[in-house]
């Protein structure tokens, strides 16, 4: 370890000179205060750190000590229903340590190192093992087994493993190895900014069901893929997140909230503790890991915070985990680089950005996918990412979106216009879209029904048809259209209230499983078939009364009861077979 | 030690540069001496080897380079806070301006504050009674939230901001109104006299100043003072809210001549701009400003944020009311159509939004009906309107009954939902049941968002 003493000091910017043997991206301490900071610029005898913490008070002269060691993310049992910063400090420890207020110097470890945990092995001393393997676990939640792998670079024989109360410091095995022999603990470290390796990408094809019937239906997303949610503000974004991390069907959710409201970060701390899983019943929290660096915290560590999140992610991903990421917005991830470059007098490119921002955008969405792990049993994990984007003003031509949709294969553009009317998840259906489709195509059809992509197709065609319908409406009127025009914009009008339209904060509605939402699609689409025979069978036919525009028609009341469905509890499907049995017998 | 320096290299705008200093600290304040005397005060800005960059607060005229002294306090900016600023006018700089004594600290509080963890944040929830139909009832603020308020340049915005100031009310759990634990702290920055003026006397004449602290930044006040003016409104407000236990509503006043400050001093520095010539990090800067709203557990009171500005060109895409938008919990959007139809608050309530409000209203809140009564007011509204626009294009015999029927519904709910008037103080019960009168207007069949027993319950009149 070295010294070497500051020469400048800029927001959170500071250049030290003669701190020898310093390498790119090492961790420094700065100051008697030991305020963390990571090198990202080096010039002859003077390298410029981004300090992750408030530099008032820093002068000239004043220490800075290196680690040697790049910025790493402790990673072991203790990580799940933990809060931490963008720097992986728990909240929690901060809180009990400093109050109320996050105060500087504050040095907590990121996982519990005196907690004993219960290990369970599973091999047995001599057998031959190789990074990635699985020797043991540990129960970190009722929900989550902790696999405790061989750390990356080491392979060999496996002594003296032993089952029993451990810290995830105690030697648990030894393994023999060319070198000799090396002690396992239950703790990994990895530098958060290198992807952890794993043996094989594969193409995703499994969907992740969001419960979300826009997402689900017409924008599925693929376990391992990748998503963005741009929207100018109040369109949505942050409600649509934190449904996915409620609702989607992954094992693991790592939340991380960049740069945004504290407000909003409570409301999460205090959800997710309350909210039940599905599945199991038991809180979220217990499968959730949240890391939480608002906007009115450091903004060097706001940078460094989706690398923190992503790393842990790939580290279950890593034991056969689906992992799903969310990071709420990657815009405030990129205005942090924005402002660092900015300090470091780089040439900016546009609006500002740095000009790597699209390649340091890219390689962060690179870090998902479904993959097979490393280790000799061949498991499979996914790390699915989903990025929020708030571009300024709506704009979708600014850098950060663009940067974005070029790495990512979903776009659920949010829409203002539809929020504004309360349409919510206000996600619109003409612009969004979705390169899934195709790729998950054969394990919908097993899993739920081979109709459902018609369905789907129908659904999407006449959503198409309405808004062109919709110009000429506002030309001439509803009147003027024909009987099967109109018919196009009452089922359009049905798929976007009954069906698109959800309320994330309905008890029954915020989540839809794929065979209901199959099933709602179905009755909106065979009531849609069911009125075309009617047109065309009969030209005289009177539009009022068939799609039951006036009161109290046995038609209004069919109509009601669509508007209605979406209530229906998950365990009464058979009441959408007794509508569609009714929209079988029906006539005028 | 205190450091004295004569080594003033160069000056630029509101920026100088002190050359062969030692050990000075970032954010450092410093007092500079002119020949003639004059005293003035500034912060370090940046720090490189031997040379301090300091930010003048109130400007650099008049400084003859080699007969000015810089003098390095060796402490960050603080403000002297204690209850006794309640009903007092500060000046930008924290400095009294009404002709009375200095305050007696109670406390020193750095002006920059610290962030809250958000674990320590409690989630805000309770309800603030505005006496305003359109803010109490559709975008409801609670204790904690930050609510800006989109206006344009001529807007009534300073009429609208007294007479929250002067109605808002705290409701307490027992349904009686808390008068005691609440506060106002208000903070204008780069207002003109008259405006200055106009609230001074409002809040004067209507004794809304007992409970406030004013700080007040003219026009012609120095820019750069201007940065520091919001930050001394929220440290007095975090004092009373977190030592003294009282709801603070920070009203700031306006936050368009903020940025434009830190524009002017961006751009002195040669710092590479961002959108529209703003520096690159406005987004954090006014996150340390917005995020200073909140509550904390085991605290009993709370800071709730009323940021005002006024959009250039009434354009919402601009960087301010942008990246504002990003950072509060919403915004009340003012409209100039309703202004010019006189109708007064000109609250456009589609485009307004509080994120907020489902936590802050319902039973035991505001009352049973009102997440109800809320989305149908709000889907009758926006309907009402596009069928005006239809109206417009093919005339309103084109209009089919039910459409005419929220015809008349838009209008009566601009011109009496809308529409109270400056002296009209509702309480939140009145305003729940206007809009009840209101949705009466409409077929039940269309109101799709009550509950059959809410309506057997408020409905009114033959319409049930």
């Amino acid at each position: 370890m070295s010294t070497g003493k500051i020469s400048k000091v800029s927001g959170p910017l500071v250049v030290t000179k003669d701190l020898e043997d310093a390498r790119m991206y090492d961790v420094v301490k700065v100051s008697d205060e030991k305020l963390i900071g990571e090198i990202i610029e080096m010039d002859k005898n003077k390298a410029s750190i981004q300090v992750y913490e408030d530099t008032t008070g820093l002068g000239p002269n004043e220490e800075v000590i290196t680690t040697s060691k790049p910025l790493s993310v402790m990673l072991g049992p203790g990580l799940m229903g933990s809060i931490y910063d963008g720097i992986q400090r728990p909240l929690q420890l901060i809180e009990k340590q400093a109050g109320a207020y996050i105060t500087r110097g504050i040095e907590v470890p990121g996982l519990n190192l005196e907690k004993k945990w219960i290990f369970k092995a599973r091999v047995k001393n001599g057998d031959k093992v190789e990074t990635g393997d699985i020797i043991g676990e540990v129960d970190e939640t009722t929900l989550i087994k902790h696999k405790i792998m061989i750390p990356p670079g080491i392979k060999g024989t496996l002594k003296d493993i032993k089952s029993g109360e451990f810290t995830i410091k105690d030697t648990i095995a030894q393994v023999e190895t060319k070198d000799g022999n090396k002690d396992i603990t239950m703790m990994q470290e990895w530098p958060i900014r290198k992807s952890r390796p794993y043996k094989e990408k594969l193409e995703p094809k499994i969907p992740l069901v969001t419960g979300q019937r826009i997402i689900d239906t017409l924008f599925p997303i693929a376990k391992g893929g990748t998503a963005c949610i741009p929207g100018p503000f109040g369109s949505g974004k942050t409600v649509v997140q934190h449904q996915l991390a409620k609702w989607a069907d992954a094992d693991i959710i790592i939340f991380i909230g960049c740069g945004e409201r504290g407000n909003e970060m409570t409301d999460v701390l205090q959800e997710f503790p309350k909210l039940k899983d599905p599945k199991s019943g038991e809180p979220l929290m217990k499968r959730t890991v949240l890391i939480a660096n608002t906007s009115n915290m450091p903004v060097a560590a706001r940078e460094a915070s989706i690398y923190t999140g992503v790393t842990i992610g790939e580290y279950f991903r890593d034991m056969g985990y689906k992992v799903a990421l969310m990071a709420d917005s990657t815009s405030r991830w990129a205005e942090a680089l924005r402002e660092m470059s900015g300090r470091l007098e780089e040439m900016p490119g546009e609006e500002g950005y740095p000009a790597y921002l699209g390649s340091r955008t890219a390689s962060f969405y690179e870090r998902s996918g479904y993959t097979i792990c490393l280790g000799s049993d061949n498991r499979e994990g996914s790390l699915t990412l989903v990025g929020a984007v708030s571009p300024p003003g709506g704009d979708l031509s600014e850098p950060v979106t663009q940067n974005t949709l070029r790495c990512v294969k979903i776009f659920w553009g949010l829409d203002a216009s539809l929020a504004y009317k309360r349409h919510f998840p206000a996600i619109n259906w003409l612009d969004s879209y979705s390169l899934y489709i195709e790729d998950i195509k054969d394990y919908v059809k097993k899993e739920i029904s081979d109709e459902w992509f018609n369905l789907r197709t129908e659904a999407m065609d006449l959503l198409q048809k309405e808004e062109s319908l919709q110009e000429i409406v506002r030309l001439v009127g509803v009147e003027s259209l024909s009987a099967n025009d109109q018919l196009i914009l009452e089922t359009a009008k049905s798929i976007k209230e009954d069906y698109l339209m959800q309320n994330a904060f309905d008890e029954t509605d915020t989540y839809t499983s794929l065979p209901k939402q199959s099933k709602m699609l179905e009755v909106i689409i065979k009531l849609y078939r069911k009125r075309r025979d009617l047109i065309k069978s009969n030209t005289e036919i009177d539009l009022k009364k068939l799609f039951g525009q006036d009161e109290k028609s046995k038609m209004a009341e069919l109509n009601d009861e669509i508007a209605k469905m979406k209530f229906i509890p998950e365990k009464e499907l058979d009441k959408y077979d007794k509508l569609m049995e009714k929209i079988e017998k029906m006539e005028l | 030690m205190q450091k004295e320096y004569k080594t003033i290299q160069s000056i630029a705008g509101p920026l100088v540069l002190v050359d062969k200093t030692i050990d000075v600290k970032y954010e450092e304040m410093v007092e500079i001496e002119l020949s003639s005397g004059e005293k003035r005060r500034g912060k370090v800005l940046e720090i490189n080897e031997d040379r301090a960059l300091v930010q003048m607060f109130e400007g650099s005229q008049e400084i003859l380079p080699k007969d000015t002294t810089v003098k390095f306090l060796g402490k960050t900016a603080k403000i002297a806070v204690s209850t006794e600023m309640l009903g007092r006018v500060f000046s930008g700089a924290g400095k009294p301006i009404d002709g009375g004594v200095e305050v007696i600290a109670d406390k020193e509080l750095d002006i920059n504050g610290n962030p809250i963890n958000p674990y320590a944040r409690d989630y805000p929830n309770d309800f603030i009674q505005t006496g305003i139909s359109t803010i109490d009832g559709l975008n409801t603020l609670v204790r904690g939230q930050k609510l800006p308020i989109f206006s344009g340049s001529g807007l009534p915005h300073s009429r609208l901001a007294t007479q929250i100031a002067r109605q808002a009310r705290v409701i307490s759990e027992k349904g009686q109104d808390d008068k005691e634990k609440f506060a106002i702290v208000f903070a204008a920055m780069g207002i003109t006299f008259e405006e200055a003026h106009y609230f001074i006397e409002d809040f004067k004449k209507t004794g809304a100043i007992e409970k406030s602290v004013l700080f007040i930044n003219l026009a012609d006040d120095p820019v750069v003072e201007r940065i520091s003016t919001p930050r001394l409104a929220l440290t007095t407000a975090e004092y009373l809210a977190f030592e003294k236990g009282m709801h603070v509503l920070v009203i700031l006043t306006d936050m368009t001549n903020y940025c434009e400050a830190l524009r002017e001093v961006s751009a002195a520095r040669k710092e590479v701009p961002g959108r529209r010539g703003y520096p690159g990090y406005l987004y954090t800067d006014l996150a340390t400003i917005y995020e200073r709203a909140g509550r904390i557990k085991g605290k009993s009171g709370s800071i709730t944020q009323i940021p005002i500005l006024t959009m250039p060109e009434d354009d919402k895409t601009h960087p301010i009311p942008d990246l504002t938008g990003y950072i509060t919990e919403g915004q009340i959007m003012l409209s100039r159509v309703l202004y010019n139809a006189g109708i007064m608050p000109p609250i456009d309530v589609l485009p307004s939004l509080s994120r907020l409000k489902d936590k802050g209203i319902g039973e035991g809140k505001t009352r049973e009906d009102h997440s109800q009564v809320l989305n149908q007011l709000f889907a009758s509204y926006a309907r009402g309107k596009e069928a005006k626009e239809l109206a417009v294009i093919l005339g309103e015999a084109a209009l089919s009954d039910v459409d005419k029927k929220f015809v008349e519904f838009a209008n009566r709910f601009e011109s009496e939902f809308v529409s109270q008037g400056e002296n009209e103080n509702r309480t939140i019960i009145q305003t729940l049941d206007l809009g009840w009168k209101l949705m009466s207007i409409l077929p039940v069949s269309e109101l799709k968002r009550l509950k059959p027993e809410m309506i057997e319950k408020y409905m009114r009149g033959s319409n049930k």
